[in-house]
């Protein structure tokens, strides 16, 4: 059931708030132990939610939307009281005495919280695998990954271990977990949705997303999130009235943009470019517009990103230090040994990796070849996209260049990288231009395909809008399967 | 050569730290003193997620600095991350202004001999202060409490040539923070914190020598002895054929002597970058013409208004305008009398010594001390009997005309009363006067002081002396 009519059936008072999260933790139960998408699970404060609610319904309150339905919080979004560890040994003890700005207002709305889900460690990377305490595997085959960071959020959506779920994108971990296990995800325009409490990774990049079943949940998500924050000072003020409402204005006739050279990559594999091009024929049916463009910097995005995202990644990771609060080593004797055994013990390969490479792009040796360079790509990135939107209404791209991967492998079995897989939701990070991950079909061995849908800043009305035009005539991808234990 | 044929050239970089209610990028309170650990939040402990944000009057400080010190305000300016790890700082990073600070090219007059150096003030930045490390035998502990409280960097050129020199500057600038509110600009807390770039040349050479930097010196006098203990350890050096190495050294308030602390290659590299969680600072035109307006007059402008309007002397503007609470104290004072000019005589030579760094409080009530000085102008009470109630007023405010009333300590300038207790002096004091006509001037003291014993010191001493030599020609 999509949220709106769970919003309905609590109303109508169909089921209770106590009923529907007993069944989506009975889900839990079932599928948890192989699935894995949780750190924390969260059934007392549930249920404690749940009853509230159906006693405020019972007395006849208007409540919003998302109120009485279970959703889980990524675990980089600090829950004051319960653990928010990132999936790191350094904060596996760690339980923030504050609410992040998106769990305060989502608290306020009565949502219920099912848990807290894994993710890769400190949304540092693409398959959830370097997360400190254990793998989350893909609803749709549990051999594979569920992408990352954000793929334990993922995974709760699409096996029904919750109705909702939040996510972080920094270079695309709302966008390609979603999109690998055939969910919905919007990355929406940098500062719509306040970053407060949110472990940061790339302050300039990270952005919290809506994940759910269908393009409709999701605007009505980010509906519930998009509220200015003034002690963000990154949050832009301005939204619309509903995006939920935005869908339903009329289609017209967009312009969408191809961009040739995204398609012509050796590494796409065809079942997904296939599936694209359906997509692309379809909107050109109902009435849009297809116009050929060039974006012509992907590659440079690619290096962009990964040294901006390093070089603040790099900054925001030094707090972890052993000092103050998290790991500190048993072993330590001196100040640089706290340090050092601390954060050696405490942080994983790919943390420290993302470390070392900030570390070197922002040294004053190589602070001009390396971080200015890149912050100056960054820029011209940005005019290339704002070129392309004075003539687009949106962008069409992949989001992936394949489908989800076996655990333990890389992409390469399915010919393509682990880090350029993905390339395609960077340009989007970059700009702080909107961008939705919707699924667009299954490959012949049945798994999750998705298109990227790029607008221009607050134009996340529009790309719901697109979507759900294609969802309404494609129904939603099948659920997965029996989980193959 | 000797050490005369030598001058040092001298760059100072001073921190302020700003007496703002809020700490710089969080809502905690920055008073001091305050227990350890009881002025912080989740942001200045840098936790997970947590977020800076500027405070406004941060940068309105930052304006008035720049204003006062003559600086161009940036309409844009940014904050960089300066990275680093001490236990001191959470976030292993300062939150400074590196490429792009608030104020530019400014400059500061100092007096020097008899004339006047201008010392420019490269650039004002805004950036944080750190935590406190307090060390005991069992280990360290640390207070956050000044984590985030707000602090300018104020950079001069190498453009004072003497300790003198520097210390006016220093001077002129705690006056200027002041002056401005922006800081309480106490060495001794803190508040104000010095760093002295130094090199040597020869008098004459254009080329800079090699520059030596003494970090965070805490008086006037330790800058003072720093210099000159610096500038001679750097002329020995050279004169015995030695080089100065660039470094960073530490003065030691006890010996006298710097010493070093590291050298240039050991210089951490700080890998500056732009703060991405903060927005570039935006100041408008109008904003700087705005607090323009809420600046009170410095110094210099009011000592020239003192000389023109109460006919003060140089010396009695400067030494008046020296501190901001003084001269408001002489401004609040001089609107209740109708003598400045005895005014300021008692405030220079009774209450000046009262204000200190430390003074929070006028000393005494200005609208008494206005009183009094009418009741000295209009002969209404003598100079002695001024002095016994300025004492008076020191422990305990009240209206000294009321005083002089109710104790009877008007001066009596009344002649004929006066005349009958001269004619007792002049019989009572037989030798005295005889002395006096035999031409002994001072003599005349006997007699006087037997007039004002009589009136229990309340005689005019002028009228008296005036009766008692007519009395006795």
């Amino acid at each position: 059931m999509q949220l709106q009519q769970l919003a309905d059936g609590l109303r109508a008072r169909n089921f209770s708030s106590r009923e529907l999260t007993e069944a989506v933790f009975s889900t839990i139960e079932q599928k948890e132990p192989v699935i894995g998408a949780y750190i924390t699970l969260t059934r007392d404060l549930a249920m404690r939610q749940a009853d509230r609610v159906d006693e405020l319904l019972s007395a006849g309150l208007a409540l919003p939307p998302l109120a009485g339905i279970p959703g889980a919080l990524k675990d980089n979004i600090a829950t004051s009281g319960i653990p928010t560890t990132n999936a790191s040994k350094m904060l596996a003890d760690f339980v923030p005495p504050y609410d992040a700005f998106v769990w305060r207002i989502l608290k306020q709305q009565e949502m219920v919280l099912t848990g807290k889900a894994n993710m890769d460690e400190f949304a540092m990377g693409h398959s959830t695998e370097s997360s400190a305490f254990h793998l989350t595997r893909n609803p749709y085959d549990t051999t594979r990954v569920p992408g990352g960071s954000s793929g334990g959020s993922a995974a709760t959506v699409a096996s029904g271990e919750a109705c909702f779920a939040l996510g972080t994108d920094t270079g695309g971990s709302v966008r390609q977990p979603a999109t690998l296990c055939g969910i919905v995800g919007m990355r929406p325009t940098y500062g719509l949705i306040s970053r407060r409490g949110v472990t940061s990774f790339s302050s300039s990049l990270d952005q919290v997303g809506p994940m759910t079943r269908s393009v409709r949940d999701n605007a009505l998500l980010l509906d519930a999130l998009a509220f200015f924050d003034r002690k963000d000072a990154q949050s832009v003020a301005q939204r619309t009235d509903s995006f939920v409402a935005d869908i339903e204005q009329p289609f017209g006739q967009p312009v969408i943009g191809w961009p040739q050279a995204y398609f012509e990559s050796d590494d796409l594999l065809d079942d997904v470019k296939h599936q694209l091009e359906k997509a692309r024929d379809f909107f050109e049916l109902i009435g849009a517009r297809i116009v050929p463009i060039d974006l012509e910097m992907l590659d440079a995005c690619m290096a962009a990103y990964y040294i901006l995202s390093s070089a603040e990644g790099y900054s925001n990771m030094n707090r972890y230090d052993g000092i103050h609060y998290g790991h500190r080593s048993d072993h330590a004797e001196t100040l640089e040994e706290i340090y050092t055994l601390s954060r050696s013990e405490g942080l994983g390969a790919e943390v420290k990796r993302r470390i070392l490479l900030g570390c070197f792009a922002l040294s004053s040796d190589n602070f001009d070849a390396f971080y200015m360079k890149a912050a100056k790509v960054r820029t011209m990135v940005v005019r290339e996209f704002e070129e392309v939107f004075r003539t687009c209404d949106a962008i069409l791209t992949p989001v992936t260049a394949t489908p989800a991967w076996h655990l333990g492998t890389h992409p390469e079995e399915l010919g393509g990288n682990k880090y350029s897989n993905d390339r395609f939701t960077l340009p989007p990070s970059l700009t702080g231009m909107p961008a939705l991950a919707v699924p667009a079909g299954l490959t012949d061995a049945g798994l999750p395909v998705g298109m990227q849908l790029i607008g221009p800043r607050f134009s996340e009305g529009t790309l719901y809008r697109l979507a759900a035009a294609y969802e309404d005539a494609h129904g939603l991808l099948p659920l997965p399967g029996e989980v193959k234990a | 050569m000797s050490i005369t044929d030598y001058e040092s050239v001298i760059g100072l970089e001073v921190h302020v730290e700003l007496n703002t209610t809020h700490k710089a990028f969080c809502e905690c309170s920055t008073t001091f003193g305050a227990p350890p650990n009881s002025q912080v939040c989740p942001v200045c402990l840098a936790m997970p997620g947590a977020l800076p944000v500027l405070n406004r009057e941060v940068v309105d400080f930052a304006i008035k600095a720049g204003i006062a010190t003559h600086c161009t305000i940036e309409p844009v300016s940014r904050f960089d991350r300066k990275n680093y790890f001490y236990p001191d700082l959470p976030k292993a990073y300062q939150t400074t202004q590196n490429d792009f600070p608030i104020c530019t090219n400014g400059y500061v007059d100092v007096a020097s001999g008899d004339g006047i150096r201008r010392i420019r003030i490269s650039q004002i930045h805004m950036e944080e202060d750190a935590g406190k490390l307090m060390h005991h035998s069992e280990g360290t502990e640390i207070d956050c409490n000044r984590c985030g409280v707000p602090l300018l960097e104020i950079v001069s050129e190498p453009d004072a040539r003497s300790a003198e020199e520097a210390v006016a500057y220093l001077r002129k600038l705690r006056a200027i923070v002041r002056y401005t509110g922006i800081s309480d600009g106490k060495m001794n807390e803190g508040s104000l914190r010095c760093d002295v770039n130094l090199s040597v040349r020869k008098k004459g050479e254009e080329a800079y020598g090699t520059r030596v930097e003494i970090k965070n010196i805490n008086s006037f006098n330790f800058v003072a002895r720093a210099i000159e203990s610096e500038f001679k350890r750097q002329v020995e050096l050279l004169e015995s054929g030695g080089m100065i190495v660039q470094e960073t050294r530490r003065f030691d308030e006890k010996t006298g002597q710097t010493y070093s602390m590291r050298s240039k290659e050991d210089a951490a590299d700080y890998r500056y970058f732009p703060d991405p969680d903060l927005v570039p600072v935006r100041v408008t035109k109008e904003e700087v013409e705005a607090i323009r307006k809420t600046i009170p007059r410095m110094a210099d402008e009011r000592k020239a208004s003192y000389m023109a309007t109460y006919n003060l002397t140089p010396y009695e503007a400067e030494r008046l305008t020296e501190d901001k609470e003084m001269s408001d104290f002489f401004e609040d004072a001089v609107a209740h009398t109708s003598y400045p000019k005895i005014l300021v005589n008692l405030i220079l030579a009774d209450i000046s010594p009262l204000f200190t760094e430390d003074t929070v409080e006028y000393p005494v009530n200005p609208v008494s001390l206005g009183a009094l000085s009418d009741l000295l102008g209009e002969d209404e009470i003598n100079s002695n009997t001024g002095r016994r109630i300025l004492k008076s007023l020191l422990e305990n405010d009240f209206d000294p005309k009321a005083y002089v009333v109710e104790h009877q300590l008007a001066q009596i300038n009344d002649r004929s009363a006066l005349e009958s207790i001269v004619q007792a002096a002049v019989a009572a004091n037989e030798r005295a006067v005889k002395d006096y006509l035999g031409g002994k001037e001072a003599a005349l003291r006997a007699v006087i002081g037997f007039v004002m014993k009589e009136t229990q010191g309340r005689a005019n001493p002028l009228l008296v002396e005036e009766i008692i030599r007519e009395a006795i020609v």
